[in-house]
C-alpha cells in the first residue's frame, strides 16, 4: 500500500497544499520496513526503502504491519481510523521532533490515509 | 431583501462571570422547554446550527447555544493578555448556571459534547434539580492524556492548523465531507491556548470517576448519545461511566465521531429527536 503513497500524494494538490512549507525529511516504519520519505514544498520528492543505516530524520512515525493494514481499509473500522486513533490504542510510536509532527499534522493525517483509495471495500 | 434566513437569532449578552464583566455570544431559535447546548473544547456554538435550525425541535424548545468566555464569538475578560486561560469544573459550572440564569432559561435541558458532556455528569451530581434532563454527546468521566496538548499553543506551530487536525481524526469517516471540513474550520478559529486550556478540564482537572455512583437519574434523567469512531471519548468509555450511572441511558450511534452534531447532523437528528421527545413527554 505504501508504494504508492508519493504518487498519491504528489497528484493531489489539496493534499499538498497542507504541506506547502515542509521541506523534512522522516520516517516511516511498516512492521520491520523502512521508509524514508523526503517532503519538498508539499510534494513528496523521495521515497527510499531499507534497510537504512545511519540516516537522519526529523521525525519517525512506527507502526505494525496489521495496524497499518487496519488504517488503510477503505473505511477503517472505529479505532482505526486515524493516526491519533492508534496513538490512543499504543498502536504506533511517534518520535523525534514532535513540534515538525505537529506542525504538519493536517498534512500528514491526509497523506498517510491517501493509500485508503486504493483499498477494495 | 432576497436571502433565504435561517431561524437562527445571534446576541450578545453583557453578563458578570466570576466577578468579571463579560460579553457573551449566544444564537437561540425556538420556543417551548429551554435547550441549553455547549459545544466542545476549543470550538463554538455554530456546532449546533442544525439543531438550532431543526423545525422539529424548535416546535417544543427552545434552544440556545452559546460560545463559552474565549470561544467564538465571546471575547475574553480585559485583563486577559495577562493570563492563561485554564477551564476547571468550577469555572465551567458557573459558566453554564449563569447563562441559564441570565437568559431565563428555567430548569432547562442541558445538552453537552465532548468537555460538555462530562460536565453534564457534574450537573447531574449537584444541580439535578435544576434541570430538566441532561444529555451527554461523547460523554467520558475522564479523558486519558495520550498526547501533549502543550503543542497546540505553540510558538512555532499553526495553532489553528494543528487544532484542525486534531478534530479531523476524531470524526468518522463516514461524516460528510463538507461538515466535517466546516468542523475543522471552527476549530482552526480558536484562540491560541484556548483548546489546550479546555483540555486541563477534560485530561486533568475534571475527573468525576470515583462520584459516579452518586448521580441520582430520578430527580433528572440522563441520556448518553456516544459516536461510535470517537476515540477521545469511546463508546467504551461513555459505557464504563455509564455502568456506575444506575438509571443513565445510552445510546451507541453507529458511523459517527466526536462531534455528532456538527459532523453528520442528519444522522445526528435522527437520534436526538426521539430522545428530546421522550424528554418531552416524560419530564415537567
Amino acid at each position: 500500500m505504501i508504494d504508492k503513497l508519493p504518487e498519491l500524494v504528489n497528484a493531489d494538490p489539496a493534499i499538498m497544499r497542507w504541506g506547502r512549507q515542509m521541506n523534512e525529511t522522516f520516517l516511516i516504519e511498516v512492521g520491520e520496513a523502512q521508509y524514508l520519505l523526503t517532503v519538498r514544498a508539499g510534494r513528496i520528492e523521495s521515497m527510499e526503502k531499507g534497510p537504512l543505516v545511519m540516516r537522519a530524520w526529523s521525525f519517525a512515525i512506527r507502526a505494525s504491519t496489521d495496524s497499518w493494514d487496519r488504517f488503510w481499509r477503505k473505511v477503517p473500522e472505529p479505532g482505526w481510523s486515524d493516526l491519533f486513533a492508534l496513538l490512543r490504542r499504543g498502536d504506533v510510536r511517534f518520535e523525534g521532533d514532535q513540534r515538525v509532527l505537529v506542525a504538519y499534522l493536517m498534512y500528514l493525517k491526509l497523506a498517510l490515509a491517501a493509500p485508503r483509495r486504493l483499498s477494495s471495500p | 431583501m432576497t436571502a433565504r434566513l435561517e431561524a437562527i437569532v445571534g446576541r450578545y449578552a453583557r453578563l458578570s462571570i466570576e466577578g468579571r464583566p463579560h460579553r457573551v455570544y449566544f444564537e437561540e431559535a425556538g420556543q417551548g422547554i429551554p435547550l441549553l447546548c455547549l459545544h466542545t473544547a476549543g470550538s463554538d456554538g455554530r456546532q449546533f446550527r442544525a439543531v438550532l435550525n431543526d423545525p422539529a425541535i424548535t416546535r417544543h424548545f427552545r434552544v440556545v447555544a452559546f460560545d463559552m468566555p474565549w470561544h467564538g464569538k465571546s471575547s475574553p475578560p480585559a485583563g486577559w493578555e495577562k493570563e492563561d486561560y485554564q477551564l476547571t469544573t468550577t469555572r465551567y459550572t458557573e459558566h453554564i448556571l449563569t447563562v441559564a440564569r441570565e437568559l431565563g432559561l428555567q430548569r432547562p435541558v442541558v445538552m453537552g459534547c465532548s468537555i460538555g458532556g462530562r460536565i453534564v455528569l457534574d450537573l447531574a451530581l449537584k444541580h439535578a434539580r435544576a434541570m430538566r434532563a441532561l444529555v451527554g454527546l461523547q460523554t467520558s468521566a475522564f479523558g486519558t492524556r495520550y498526547y501533549d496538548p502543550a503543542w497546540l499553543n505553540h510558538a512555532e506551530v499553526h495553532g489553528g492548523q494543528a487544532c484542525g487536525a486534531i478534530a479531523w481524526g476524531l470524526m468518522s469517516p463516514l461524516s460528510p465531507q463538507a461538515e466535517r471540513w466546516e468542523t475543522v474550520w471552527h476549530y482552526m478559529q480558536g484562540g491560541p491556548g484556548v483548546f489546550t486550556g479546555d483540555l486541563h478540564f477534560y485530561q486533568v482537572e475534571g475527573d468525576i470517576r470515583a462520584r459516579l455512583g452518586e448521580i441520582d437519574t430520578a430527580s433528572c434523567p440522563l441520556y448518553l448519545l456516544t459516536g461510535e469512531y470517537d476515540y477521545s471519548a469511546s463508546p467504551a468509555d461513555t459505557q464504563a461511566a455509564a455502568a456506575k450511572i444506575q438509571g443513565a441511558k445510552v445510546t451507541i450511534m453507529k458511523g459517527l465521531g466526536h462531534f455528532p452534531m456538527s459532523e453528520n447532523p442528519d444522522a445526528f437528528l435522527g437520534h436526538l429527536r426521539p430522545v428530546l421527545e421522550e424528554i418531552r413527554a416524560s419530564t415537567t
